[in-house]
């Protein structure tokens, strides 16, 4: 669906990467300065390689041997800017329907209607861009870029602007751009709760460079992170299925074949099967069932393997009951202090107020 | 006292035409080398830069020698207009009309850019990414958020040409009903015997005219201004 393999050097910064995705929601993850956005560009034709190829759906946009380079306004490839950049002396509905213009009627892949519906703009319409809140103003721009019918868009940190609350507002939307339309998305995001919750893979990119590529579950969950890496960055994935939930508590219960996930908010009907990603360092081992601590989710599973740091830090791999994987960051002296060696049986404790509803997506 | 006697209202409905007229012919040019100015990155972009701005350090007598050379009836643009165009400048309205658009042109250019150098490129860029050309984003972009700017650049450059003596006088001279604008006409009265009360008369018109040009604009650009910012 994308091949990207691009060259570019700028004064104190050298992009060199290389990638390929199917269809789905493909994420470029790395630190501010990695590249990402650079990427993103070069995509959309608004900056250009000094010598690389970039192909989308079978179209050729970019390939400096044969001297190809599609302009902007060609390339049918949707941006969603992280401020959203409406343009301000137009109308919400005249933002909305201004790449609809551009756009020949047989090729559209929603009607305006079913984007304003999808997005819950409606109310908006006759609005300015000026007086709408950031998570509106993000919504205006992921249906305006919408109705111009792209054959691929990308949202360049489209929530970095907004506050934790209307974080959780858009994500459900931008789910349901990705299942209901089967739009091919680029997501450009440093955090890590929203990669985790729409990738279907993952790029992550450091100076410039791809350093590793795939399912999410497996490019979070390298052992210990290479040098320089963030232990902040050691994800795990545990995909379930809603139960129950506790309207007082505030609270989803989720089934899974190690044992109860309890979830810090409502995520929808019992039924529902949900991915929740869990950061290593908000896993706590225990080598027997907990009694008496405020945990509420205790995984059951054995020690898979036991890395061990330079510095204190050891990072355990458990094989749930299951056959999904945690990872958990713990000292080497908790390692010792408990025996964990590989075969060991163990419990695996997830703080529920720890997991991010950023991080809990449905698959 | 404060009668205005026709020749001074000949003075005056002179001086609005030659405004107007420069102001609108130039205006095009205005906007197009504005942008130019404010997105084209291209060697020699200095070279245009200066010679925009010259009229605006140069003496204006020079400016109207140069026009008066170039654009004589012998001169080399001069001669081609009158053959191929049958257009005469020299000692003409017309021409009077030119020095005040390129003693105008600077302010005109530097508003316009100024207004252009403010719009997030980004908003361009967007509209780029949603399929609008080039040329679209121009008209439907840069233009509607560059207008405040323009209104400014274009009404700046009404009030100069208003006031436009130097060059013109030297390029088409100052002869009554066809070149002489106010301030010619105020020029001739002080060098006339007794013709204080005229100059005075004059004087008061060429500041009420201003002023109005620059309260207009400021109102106009405001408006503009507050519908781009999408308070109306």
């Amino acid at each position: 669906m994308i091949e990207f393999s691009c060259r570019l050097a700028r004064p104190r910064f050298t992009l060199d990467a290389s990638f390929n995705a199917a269809s789905g929601c493909l994420a470029l993850f790395g630190p501010s300065g990695s590249g990402k956005t650079t990427i993103a560009k070069l995509i959309a034709g608004l900056d250009h390689p000094d010598s690389g190829r970039i192909v989308v759906g079978g179209r050729v946009l970019v390939d400096t041997d044969a001297r190809v380079r599609t302009p902007v306004h060609r390339r049918r490839v949707g941006f969603v800017f992280q401020d959203g950049q409406l343009l301000p002396h137009l109308t919400v509905r005249q933002n909305l329907d201004y790449g609809r213009y551009f756009t020949p009627d047989d090729t559209s892949i929603a009607g305006f209607d079913a984007v304003v519906d999808l997005l819950g703009i409606g109310h908006l319409l006759g609005a300015r861009p000026s007086t709408l809140s950031g998570g509106e103003r993000q919504r205006v721009a992921i249906g305006r870029a919408l109705l111009a019918s792209p054959h691929l868009l990308i949202m360049d940190e489209p929530l970095a602007s907004l506050d934790a609350d209307r974080k959780l507002d858009i994500l459900p939307f931008i789910e349901r751009l990705r299942d209901e339309l089967a739009l091919p998305m680029i997501y450009v995001s440093h955090a890590i709760e929203e990669v985790a919750r729409l990738a279907t893979k993952v790029v992550r990119l450091s100076q410039g460079r791809v350093v590793a590529e795939g399912p999410p579950a497996d490019v979070f969950a390298s052992a210990l992170p290479e040098a320089g890496g963030d232990r902040f960055e050691l994800v795990s994935f545990l995909t379930g299925t809603a139960v129950r939930e506790l309207p007082d508590y505030g609270m989803t219960v989720l089934a899974h074949p190690a044992g109860e996930i309890t979830l810090p908010s409502q995520f929808g009907p019992p039924g529902k099967s949900l991915r929740v990603a869990v950061r290593a360092t908000n896993v706590t081992l225990a080598i027997e069932h907990p009694h008496g601590l405020s945990v509420r989710t205790a995984l059951k599973g054995r020690v898979r393997s036991v890395a061990l740091g330079d510095d204190a830090s050891a990072l355990v791999v458990v094989e749930l009951d299951g056959g999904d994987k945690i990872s958990a960051l713990l000292t080497r002296l908790a390692v010792a202090d408990l025996g964990l060696t590989e075969g060991r049986e163990v419990y695996a404790l997830v703080k529920a107020v720890a997991i991010d509803e950023r991080a809990v997506g449905s698959f | 006292m404060w009668a205005i006697t026709p020749e001074e209202m000949v003075a005056i409905k002179l001086s609005l035409r030659v405004a107007t007229v420069a102001m609108l012919v130039s205006l095009p040019f205005g906007i197009l080398v504005a942008y130019i100015l404010s997105r084209a990155r291209f060697p020699g972009k200095i070279v245009l830069d200066g010679l925009v701005h010259l009229p605006l350090v140069l003496p204006p007598v020079v400016t109207g020698y140069i026009l008066l050379v170039l654009f004589g009836r012998r001169g080399t643009f001069g001669a081609f207009l009158e053959q191929t165009f049958g257009i005469v400048l020299s000692f003409r309205w017309t021409g009077a009309a030119l020095a005040a658009a390129i003693m105008s042109f600077p302010l005109m250019v530097r508003a316009i850019r100024l207004s252009m150098d403010a719009i997030d490129r980004r908003s361009e860029d967007a509209a780029a990414t949603l399929g609008a050309s080039p040329l679209w984003v121009f008209f439907t972009v840069t233009f509607p958020l560059a207008l405040p700017g323009i209104i400014a650049g274009a009404m700046l450059a009404f009030a100069k040409a208003m006031g436009e003596f130097g060059a013109t006088i030297t390029f088409v001279s100052n002869i009554p009903g066809e070149t002489q604008t106010i301030p010619g006409a105020i020029y001739a009265y002080t060098q006339t015997p007794g013709g204080e009360a005229g100059a005075f008369r004059l004087s008061v018109v060429a500041v009420v005219i201003s002023f109005a040009a620059l309260i207009a604009s400021e109102i106009m650009s405001r408006r503009a201004g507050q519908r781009r910012a999408g308070f109306e």
